[in-house]
């Protein structure tokens, strides 16, 4: 949570947000790099509708029948000669983790980019006890430099633009010479490798995420764009990979399937550049590899999803597409939200990880216009489950006093249908009246919200059922 | 022997019963000329939206079964709007899971309810009586009716048809104007910042005209546009098609 920001405040976050030019400018980028990459991709594959009816269905199978393909996934993996580790909450995966890494004498660590392990707060963890996480894939590392956490899952320095990114890296890296050209992307890129090169050759663990587990081979899969993730995994001597249980596949069929969405969803690529499958520690006669291999398996509130009204956000693969294309998302970045995860997806799984009453608004903030879904590779029925949190929170009295009684006068009035056509027609009357003959008003009273930003359109007079009911029509 | 006049009643919505009955005209035309028979049954107020997307399911439920109980006996239903007629097609059913009897009053009702331009083309198949409009119009699809109904190519495909009309398309129709109901007053500056872009995109078309199926939307942009002075008219597109153009148009000036 960048700054400190936190779902509670949302509209205060949103406000300064909308207040920062430069942020507003680098979102708005998102358009016509992954907006229409994806439009583009999804176009040119004509069994494109088909794959993401096969998507959801492997997903769906998957978690009816987790537990057993949990157990086949530890089986592989112990096979091929590595570890499994169950961890229940988010400090139980940390301590897992420090003890392995304490356990190898790391002092320092390479890591591929991962949301999960943002989700349980690894590098602060490891920081805070003696140990240097170091970020390898480019966004990741930039935002570490800064001091903040990924504003979108896929592009975690979305928000940041190349201007930016070269004054952190002026300030950092601080045997730069001061001539050296860093306007392009490219020469940034560069600057980075070099930093990072002599990095990832003194780390004693490597620790990535998984996009997928394959209970067949006991395998564990990346894909990522710079290379990053096979150098964290394969030049240490440790390699420890942090999932959530909902990872899981059955089949390399599976991951083959679910890999034609996955790219093509998050940035209308076919394939990602790199997808590296790990299955166990280095064989004898293997040119490379990590002496040891360990997989540590998150739960953290995902087993409590399945079977509920939430089981289908577990489909999820985290491709971001419904970020994206997200209104709210695109007007206020990701660090408003104050979570982990933000967008549709991340207001929907939000409140499961932390709790319904510090995620007050993330339900809320959404016009529901229903693009999420309608993007989404595992056609994962966002609006709806934003719903159920509405429905949660009205059912443990968390909604707004206000907002409550605004609702419960009209719910009232609503189920009166004279008294209802009663007060319309008095309040058409009265706002037709206010508005003169200028058919649109600039300030009404207790409309604020709509008024500062807005006319209202005035009534035409009277309503429609008066108007009716005076040509005598039923 | 002729068939008898289809029954059709007409779902007015609060909002076009309050702020523009010429909506629920234009739509009553509309179903006329098409041969129907249409009547607006007396004690319909609100089809329960904005409980159900407030999270109160059984204020929902309670307006739910007032419209179930008042529109079940016609033949068919009809809705000039997406977002209402997407309410009672595709969530009263869910509001009744629990409950097999209403259960199937709602999905009977669902079945033969219909958003106003999807019943002129797909249900209907009539074209509407030639009417004239000279100038350019781009047009907005809500979300509701978009993504819930598939109400897309019907009415451009109506819209191709009136004489002197020509529509440009924005860079994005789909995208949504900010609306969302309560979310307009609740997270006003955002909602703001969506209709900015939207009615940015309407700016570019050069279009003198935004058309819509929703009078939530159409409020929305009109209260923007008319906020920033611009030129641009808004009607809801029953209006054109019925060729009931002659007064004000949305947030307009009265002659
Ligand atoms: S919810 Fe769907 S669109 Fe969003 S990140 Fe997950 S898979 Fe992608």
């Amino acid at each position: 949570m960048s700054g400190g920001l936190t779902s509670l405040s949302f509209p205060k976050n949103a406000h300064a947000a909308l207040a920062n030019p430069p942020l507003l400018k680098a979102i708005a980028h998102i358009e016509e790099t992954l907006v229409s990459g994806r439009r583009r991709a999804a176009e040119a594959l004509p069994e494109f509708e088909a794959l993401r009816d096969a998507g959801r269905d492997i997903k769906a199978h998957t978690l009816a029948h987790l537990d057993l393909y949990l157990e086949a996934f530890e089986r592989k993996v112990v096979e091929a000669g590595g570890f499994v580790h169950w961890a229940a909450d988010a400090a139980d995966a940390n301590r897992i983790i420090l003890d392995i890494c304490q356990k190898a004498g790391a002092r320092r660590v390479t890591k591929g980019k991962s949301m999960i392990t943002e989700e349980v707060g690894l590098n602060a963890y490891l920081q805070a006890n003696g140990i240097a996480p170091v970020e390898t894939d480019l966004g990741e590392y930039i935002i570490q430099l800064r001091g903040e956490t990924p504003s979108h899952i896929i592009a975690p320095a979305v928000h940041v633009n190349k201007e930016q990114v070269a004054a952190d890296f002026r300030r950092v890296h601080t045997d730069l010479d001061p001539k050296r050209n860093l306007d392009e992307p490219t020469s940034l890129l560069a600057e980075a490798r070099g930093v990072l090169r002599e990095r990832f050759l003194s780390a004693d663990v490597g620790i990535t995420g998984a996009n997928f587990l394959v209970a067949e081979t006991g395998s564990t899969v990346i894909v990522t764009n710079e290379g990053n993730g096979d150098l964290t995994q394969i030049l240490p001597k440790t390699h420890i990979v942090l999932a959530s249980i909902e990872k899981v596949v059955p089949t390399l069929e599976d991951v083959a399937t679910i890999m034609r969405l996955l790219a093509r969803s998050a940035t209308g690529q076919e394939m990602s550049v790199y997808t590296t499958f790990s299955t166990g520690p280095r064989r004898a006669g293997d040119p490379d590899g990590p002496e040891a291999f360990h997989v540590v398996l998150l739960d953290n509130g995902r087993s409590a999803m399945l079977g509920s009204e939430f089981e289908d956000m577990l489909r999820c693969i985290r491709c971001g597409a419904c970020i994206n294309h997200c209104p709210v998302y695109r007007s206020v970045g990701g660090h408003a939200y104050g979570s982990v995860y933000p967008g549709p997806m991340g207001s929907v799984l939000t409140p499961s990880l932390q709790g319904l009453e510090k995620s007050a608004h993330l339900a809320n903030a959404s016009t529901l216009c229903g693009r999420c879904e309608s993007v989404c590779p595992m056609r994962i029925p966002l609006p709806k489950m934003l719903r159920h949190w509405r429905e949660k929170e009205f059912e443990r009295h968390l909604t707004p006093k206000k907002a409550r009684f605004g609702l419960a006068a009209w719910r009232f009035l609503a189920a009166r249908p004279r008294l209802y056509g009663l007060a319309t027609r008095l309040g058409a009357w009265g706002l037709a009246r206010l508005a003169g003959r200028d058919g649109a008003l600039r300030q009404v009273p207790l409309a604020g919200g709509w008024t500062r930003w807005r006319d209202l359109p005035a009534p035409e007079g009277g309503t429609f059922r008066t108007e009716w009911a005076k040509r005598g029509r039923k | 022997m002729t068939t008898p006049k289809p029954r059709v009643a007409l779902f007015v919505t609060c909002l076009v019963d309050f702020f523009r009955p010429t909506v629920g005209f234009s739509a009553v035309k509309l179903l006329e000329d098409a041969g129907c028979e249409v009547s607006v049954p007396a004690g319909q107020t609100c089809c329960g939206q904005p409980a159900y997307n407030s999270g109160d399911r059984a204020g929902a439920r309670a307006l739910a079964e007032q419209v179930i109980a008042l529109f079940e006996g016609f033949d068919q239903v009809v809705v000039p709007s997406g977002s209402c007629a997407g309410m009672i097609k595709t969530h009263y059913p869910d509001l009744f899971s629990g409950e097999p009897n209403w259960r199937l009053r709602a999905e009977a009702l669902a079945d033969k309810t219909h958003e106003l331009t999807s019943f002129l083309v797909d249900v209907l198949g009539v074209a509407p009586l030639p009417v004239t409009f000279e100038g350019t119009a781009t047009y907005h699809d809500s979300c509701s009716g978009l993504r819930e109904l598939g109400v897309k190519d019907q009415p451009r495909r109506l819209l191709s048809a009136v004489d002197g009309l020509t529509i440009k398309e924005m860079h994005d129709p789909e995208a949504c104007c900010g609306f969302g109901g309560a979310f307009c007053v609740k997270y006003d500056e955002i909602s703001n910042a969506i209709v900015d872009r939207k009615v940015a995109d309407v700016r570019t078309t050069g279009a003198e005209l935004l058309l819509a199926g929703d009078l939530g939307c159409l409020l929305n942009i009109a209260g923007k546009l008319k906020r920033e002075g611009s030129s641009v008219e808004v009607r809801h597109v029953a209006e054109v098609l019925a060729g009931m153009t002659n007064g004000p148009a949305i947030g307009e000036t009265r002659k």
